[in-house]
């Protein structure tokens, strides 16, 4: 499903002098239907593989395999297109949009995807409703609790049914109640057969998830799965 | 994304800020109101010369004679055989005498008209037509009689609207007979043709003490020979004057095309500064859409990840520029035609032209378009990570 090759990301100090290795020969295959987290501090380059993972970024050398398909390579316009169709993003700070209400967030992607606006709609109150907040379709972010605007944000990820979810610490800005429910949902999609690869610094978090990579300056350094030894 | 979407959403933008998207729109209100009201009000006006220079007669060519010293000079004689060698293209003739500083008595009430010395075919040369009485004779030429045919406002000004028929008029002291009244033609209105009195060239050459005569007013038998009778007018008179700047043959139509003429520079220099206007409207626009893009980096950086393509982006921000051009651009026709309705209630006579709002609006389009693309653009290449992370 996801497979990187030997990714690289090297950034020029501003003077061109020294070299940052945001990641320094990374190879990680995740296969389909897996949850993953990946855990680091910050700086340990995770934000960056991330980046990669989600066709935000592109590495400074190395292959990355996307269902099969060479992404390291493609154009903005192709990044675009599998940005919209293979993923979908939850951010640590939901980053929805304000003056669009819940129903036209969740639509975004599928708007992007020139879909028509009833079969948008359609899709959209589905998402709101695997979420649980159908009742809510047309309230605006600002109206909702952290957690609330966390789930809609799990919504429009959800919407356009990408095979991979990532979730970069999704949990981070909310408490640790709403934080659990959060990850409770995104267990239950993992069982429901979607891969979800998720991003936290968060070792308690990292716990009860069944596979952890472990990134420190750049390279993995552990990659565990549980009942893998039994 | 389709174009009906972009435009919801540019609506929905728009109207997030509207006292902002209105104070970006004014430059464009302002640009497109003027472009309409200054158009308007050169067409009224053009109009308005139109119809004096045609009341006045199309088929009138007029000449004035500088001279050019010794007594070399046209008779009113010479004139009239020159007229009767060609009655196919002449229809008439008559001198033109314009008696200065004139002042005209009646009992106690006295007014400072126009007082012109003609001949009998004036009224046909000039279309005007006689009320009561009659007109100005071949006898009280040739007689210097001194009768005299007066306009409405003469009529209303001196006798108090009364019939002034048999009545004596004082003009500059002499007694003058009144044997006509004029018909109405602007109003009965001070300063106008009703403000005139005619008397016969020959008395008003006495009063006025003119040795010659120095202007002719003829009339060609219809408009399609006005060209004819300036072109044998110029022979006649240089053959006598042997030098053309010795007098100016003159006719409507000549006269009507440098109505036209500057007029339309008129509009030209009305419409490049109305359109000034409507550049700095543009660059406002410019400048709001930049502001805008900063302002949603991280919107863009949200859009960017969930698929929206630099296009995508791209179309969104200029769609946002038409619209705000689009709707100043309306905003402005609405004020234009207002106020220039609002200049009828001036006595200004204004004829809105459809072609001006037509360009005024597809030039305020343009301008969204134009200006609207360089932000567009800058926000369709921000980096997705960059644009995530902006604060």
């Amino acid at each position: 499903m996801i497979k990187l090759t030997d990714i690289y990301k090297i950034y020029k100090d501003g003077d061109g002098g020294n070299e940052i290795r945001a990641l320094d020969g990374i190879n990680l295959h995740v296969k389909k239907g897996e949850f993953l987290a990946i855990v680091g501090s910050s700086g340990s380059g995770k934000s960056t593989c991330m980046n990669i993972i989600g066709c935000l970024d592109i590495p400074t050398s190395g292959t990355y395999h996307l269902n099969g398909q060479d992404v390291s390579k493609l154009d903005e316009y192709s990044l675009a297109k599998i940005r919209n169709k293979e993923l979908g993003f939850v951010f640590q700070q939901y980053n929805l949009i304000s003056k669009l209400n819940l129903v036209e967030n969740v639509e975004l992607p599928l708007v992007y995807r020139g879909l028509r606006a009833e079969k948008r709609h359609e899709m959209a109150m589905t998402a709101l409703d695997r979420v649980g907040l159908a009742d809510r379709a047309q309230k605006y972010p600002s109206q909702l609790s952290g957690g609330q605007q966390q789930r809609v944000s799990i919504a429009r990820a959800l919407a356009g049914e990408p095979p991979v979810i990532l979730a970069d610490e999704p949990t981070g800005a909310l408490d640790s109640k709403t934080g659990s429910d959060v990850l409770e949902f995104l267990k239950k999609l993992h069982r429901e057969g979607t891969s979800v690869v998720l991003i936290t610094h968060d070792n308690s978090i990292a716990a009860q998830i069944p596979r952890v990579v472990r990134i420190h300056d750049g390279k993995i350094v552990s990659d565990e799965t549980k009942g893998a030894e039994q | 994304m389709d174009t009906k979407q972009a435009f919801m959403l540019a609506i929905k933008s728009l109207m997030a800020s509207k006292m902002r998207s209105f104070l970006t729109m004014l430059g464009i209100i302002i640009g497109v109101a003027s472009v309409i009201v200054l158009v308007s009000l050169v067409n009224g006006m053009t109009l308005e010369m139109m119809e004096t220079f045609e009341n006045m007669g199309t088929n009138l060519v007029s000449v004035s004679i500088r001279g050019r010293g010794g007594n070399r000079t046209v008779t009113p004689e010479q004139m009239q055989e020159f007229v009767d060698e060609h009655p196919e293209v002449i229809a008439g003739m008559t001198p033109i005498v314009n008696v200065m500083g004139t002042t005209a008595k009646y009992e106690s009430n006295s007014t400072e008209p126009t007082v012109t010395g003609v001949n009998e075919y004036y009224k046909d040369v000039k279309n005007s037509e006689v009320e009561t009485g009659r007109f100005i004779s071949y006898m009280d030429v040739e007689a210097r009689q001194r009768n005299c045919v007066v306009g409405t406002f003469i009529v209303n000004e001196l006798f108090g609207g009364a019939d002034p028929l048999g009545q004596t008029l004082k003009i500059n002291g002499y007694n003058f007979q009144i044997v006509g009244v004029l018909k109405e033609t602007n109003g009965g209105e001070e300063d106008t043709n009703d403000d005139i009195v005619l008397i016969p060239y020959t008395v008003a050459q006495k009063l006025s003490r003119m040795s010659f005569i120095s202007s002719y007013n003829f009339s060609a038998k219809d408009k399609d020979c006005v060209q004819d009778v300036v072109d044998l007018l110029n022979a006649f008179l240089l053959d006598i004057f042997s030098n053309s700047n010795a007098y100016t043959v003159f006719n409507q139509s000549e006269a009507l095309e440098q109505v036209n003429e500057l007029t339309g520079t008129m509009t030209m220099v009305l419409v490049g500064v109305a359109g000034i206007s409507l550049l700095v409207g543009g660059i406002g626009i410019m400048n709001i859409m930049l502001v805008s893009v900063t302002e949603r980096t991280r919107e863009i950086g949200i859009r960017k990840s969930l698929g929206a393509t630099p296009w995508d982006i791209m179309s969104q921000f200029v769609v946002e520029a038409i619209t705000t051009g689009a709707i100043g651009g309306v905003m402005g026709i609405i004020l234009g035609i207002a106020a220039s309705y609002a200049a009828t209630l001036l006595d200004m006579t204004v004829a809105i032209s459809l072609g001006a709002i037509v360009i005024a609006f597809s030039v305020s389009v343009i301008i969204g378009v134009t200006f609207g693309y360089f932000p567009a653009k800058k926000a369709s290449k921000l980096n997705p990570i960059d644009a995530l992370r902006y604060d």
